[in-house]
This record gives C-alpha cells, sequence and structure tokens, in this order.
C-alpha cells in the first residue's frame, strides 16, 4: 500500500495505471448493475475519467 | 551486390520521374507512401468520430436537415442516464455479454483441449466443429427462430426428450424469461468454434518438452492441466474473451434475426437500442451521445485488458 502511494505520487506508471483501470472498471459495473438507477447515472463520468487518465498516464515513466 | 529484378525495375522507370525521385529524402518517400493510408484512417475513422462528438452537443435530427440545429450541452448525455429504459437495455446486455463469454471459453476450452489429444479423425472433427462460424449471422438467426418454433422447431423436441415436458408448453423467443437465454445459446452455438481455434493456437504452442520434464517430475496430469497448461494458454485465453467481449457488446443482426428485441424490450441491446433512436425516431444527436457513451465504455474495456494481456505475455 505504502509503495502504492508512493508511486502515485511519484507519477509512476504502473500505480496510475491501476488506479485508472479501477475507475474504468468500476464505472462499467456501474453502468450495467440493476440494482441502483444513480450509480447508472454518474457511470459514463467515472468511465469517461478513468479513460482519459488511462490514455493520460500511459506516457508516465515506468 | 546488387539485385538484378531491383535494377531491371530501376531502369524501366521513365528518366524524368527517376530524377524527380532521386531528390527526394527516404523520409520524404516514407511519408509519400504512408500518406494515403493517414488520410483514409483520418477520413474513414477520426473525422466521423470528431463529427459524433460534436453532433452528440445538438439536437440535431438527420431527416429535417432544414431545421435550425440548437446547441443543448450536456441535455442528451443526461437523458440518457436517467432514462430506465436504455438502464434495461444496458442490463439486458451485460446478461448477454456474460454468459456468452463464459459459455464460449468454458465450451471452446474445452472443445480445444479435446480436439489436441492425437485421435483418427481429428481434422475432420475440428472442420466439423469450426463449421457454425463460416455462416452468416443472419442464415444463423434465421435458422434458429425455426429450431426455437414451439410446434416444429427441434430445439424444444431435444429439451423435451429430456425433460418429458410438452414441448409446445414452451417458447423460446416468444416467452421473456427463456429469450435472453435463446440468443445467448444461438450466440454460443455460432461462437464457440472461433474461441476454440484461438485455445487450440494456444494449446500447440506449448512445448511437448515441458510436459516430459513434468512426467520426469512425476507431476500428475491434473498437476500439469494447471501448472502448465492454463498458465501458458492463458494469454489466448484472454485475447479470446477480449474478441468476443467487444464483439458481443456490439452485437446486432443475430439477434435482430432471432428475436428482433422482443418480447417486449428483453431483447433489445444497446446497439438494436441505438439504431432505433438513430434510424426509426431519427434522434441523430440523442443517439450520437448515446454511441460516444458505448465508445468510451468499449475503450476503456479495451486498454485494460490490452494492459493485462501484455503483463501476462511478459511472465
Amino acid at each position: 500500500m505504502n509503495g502504492f502511494i508512493t508511486g502515485l505520487l511519484g507519477l509512476r506508471r504502473g500505480p496510475w495505471e491501476m488506479l485508472a483501470s479501477i475507475l474504468i472498471a468500476l464505472g462499467v459495473v456501474m453502468l450495467m448493475q440493476p440494482f441502483v438507477l444513480w450509480l447508472f447515472s454518474y457511470s459514463f463520468i467515472v468511465t469517461l475519467v478513468g479513460t482519459v487518465m488511462f490514455i493520460i498516464v500511459s506516457h508516465f515513466r515506468e | 551486390m546488387t539485385n538484378p529484378a531491383i535494377e531491371g525495375a530501376a531502369k524501366k522507370t521513365p528518366d524524368g520521374l527517376a530524377r524527380r525521385i532521386r531528390g527526394l529524402s527516404d523520409r520524404t518517400i516514407a511519408w509519400i507512401f504512408v500518406a494515403p493510408t493517414i488520410f483514409l484512417l483520418l477520413a474513414v475513422n477520426i473525422f466521423p468520430l470528431i463529427w459524433t462528438i460534436r453532433l452528440s452537443f445538438t439536437d440535431f435530427r438527420v431527416n429535417r436537415p432544414n431545421n435550425e440545429v440548437e446547441w443543448v450541452g450536456l441535455r442528451n448525455y443526461q437523458r440518457i442516464l436517467s432514462d430506465p429504459d436504455i438502464w434495461a437495455t444496458m442490463q439486458a446486455t451485460a446478461h448477454f455479454l456474460i454468459w456468452t463469454i463464459i459459455l464460449q471459453v468454458l465450451i471452446g476450452f474445452t472443445l480445444a483441449f479435446l480436439i489436441n489429444k492425437k485421435f483418427k479423425g481429428n481434422d475432420l472433427w475440428t472442420t466439423i466443429i469450426v463449421f457454425p462460424m463460416m455462416l452468416s449471422p443472419a442464415v444463423v438467426g434465421n435458422f434458429w427462430t425455426f429450431l426455437y418454433q414451439p410446434q416444429i422447431g427441434l430445439f424444444n423436441y431435444a429439451i423435451a426428450f429430456f425433460t418429458g415436458a410438452d414441448p409446445a408448453s414452451f417458447s423460446m423467443i416468444g416467452d421473456v424469461n427463456l429469450a435472453p437465454w435463446a440468443i445467448v445459446i444461438a450466440d454460443t452455438w455460432m461462437w464457440t468454434p472461433f474461441v476454440m481455434l484461438i485455445c487450440l493456437a494456444g494449446l500447440r504452442s506449448i512445448p511437448d518438452s515441458i510436459y516430459e520434464a513434468a512426467e520426469c517430475d512425476r507431476a500428475s496430469k491434473w498437476r500439469q492441466f494447471w501448472t502448465i497448461t492454463i498458465p501458458m494458454a492463458l494469454p489466448f485465453l484472454m485475447l479470446a474473451v477480449l474478441f468476443r467481449g467487444i464483439e458481443n457488446f456490439k452485437m446486432f443482426d443475430l439477434v435482430v434475426q432471432l428475436t428482433g428485441g422482443g418480447p417486449g424490450n428483453t431483447t433489445t441491446l444497446t446497439s438494436i437500442d441505438l439504431k432505433r433512436e438513430a434510424f426509426e425516431r431519427w434522434r441523430t444527436g440523442y443517439s450520437s451521445a448515446y454511441a460516444v457513451i458505448l465508445f468510451v465504455t468499449v475503450f476503456g474495456l479495451a486498454s485494460i485488458y490490452v494492459k493485462a494481456l501484455n503483463k501476462v505475455k511478459e511472465r
């Protein structure tokens, strides 16, 4: 966990890509879950933020 | 040492053209060759994408081209993401996506594992199994409609044979509970061979020497399967899941032919709903926003999947 936070603060690619992947996966689950409508409503913005973040952080150094 | 073929071609080049080419750098010549492809890519892929994003912020209707187009900001996105009908469509797509992938991977990998064993008639069986994949989705949808007929359908008779139920007592494509499974079964039947072929490529890429070494170490078949076969075939399995996941997220033709999205909206997948919004209700701006939402979802999923695939390959 410490390494993850240090990586985020040091703008390393691995932890940031992990964070972006979690956001994308969370957005897709929110989009397709059958339980709460407001989760569906906010799913797109979560996926979009994750996807844009993924594109940007994939240019960070290892 | 010169290549006579290249020398011959050079001699055939007209003098004027040869002089002009000689004046160009390698980099310029490379750009001349690549430029048409880049232009085509921009015209066919990038321009429509940017145009769709632009339209998604307007109330443009393509059947009323003379109407004034109003900039509506995020209103289309707000309406889509608060619409319970679209939410239901997403759930239908999720059901279709999850079950088709699970079934196709399980059955496809099992078939690949069996076909990978050397036995008589191996090639014949491979051809027979691969056959459904070669058919058009429209044809498959059409004949599965007949197979699912309650009165004459072979599927109902097969179920009746195993369960003792009356074949005419249930309709796979007319029942709201069974119709989502009807499209899952038809798609699994059609695309399992594709997953099988990818898995077969993975299994055949594992060198025999690894199994021989495991035999020397007295590893059981079960242990060999879990510690050699599965890890080495995993990148191929993941590739199959990626291909099928993206394809099934966009599934249209087979389901339209089979159920038309019914009964009710139980088999209306996102791409069918999108087509209805765009070309039946003619809400171009609204459907563009819908398309952008689907695009971002597929793009995001594909990004993390490609990353995961690269990690597995590096191991």
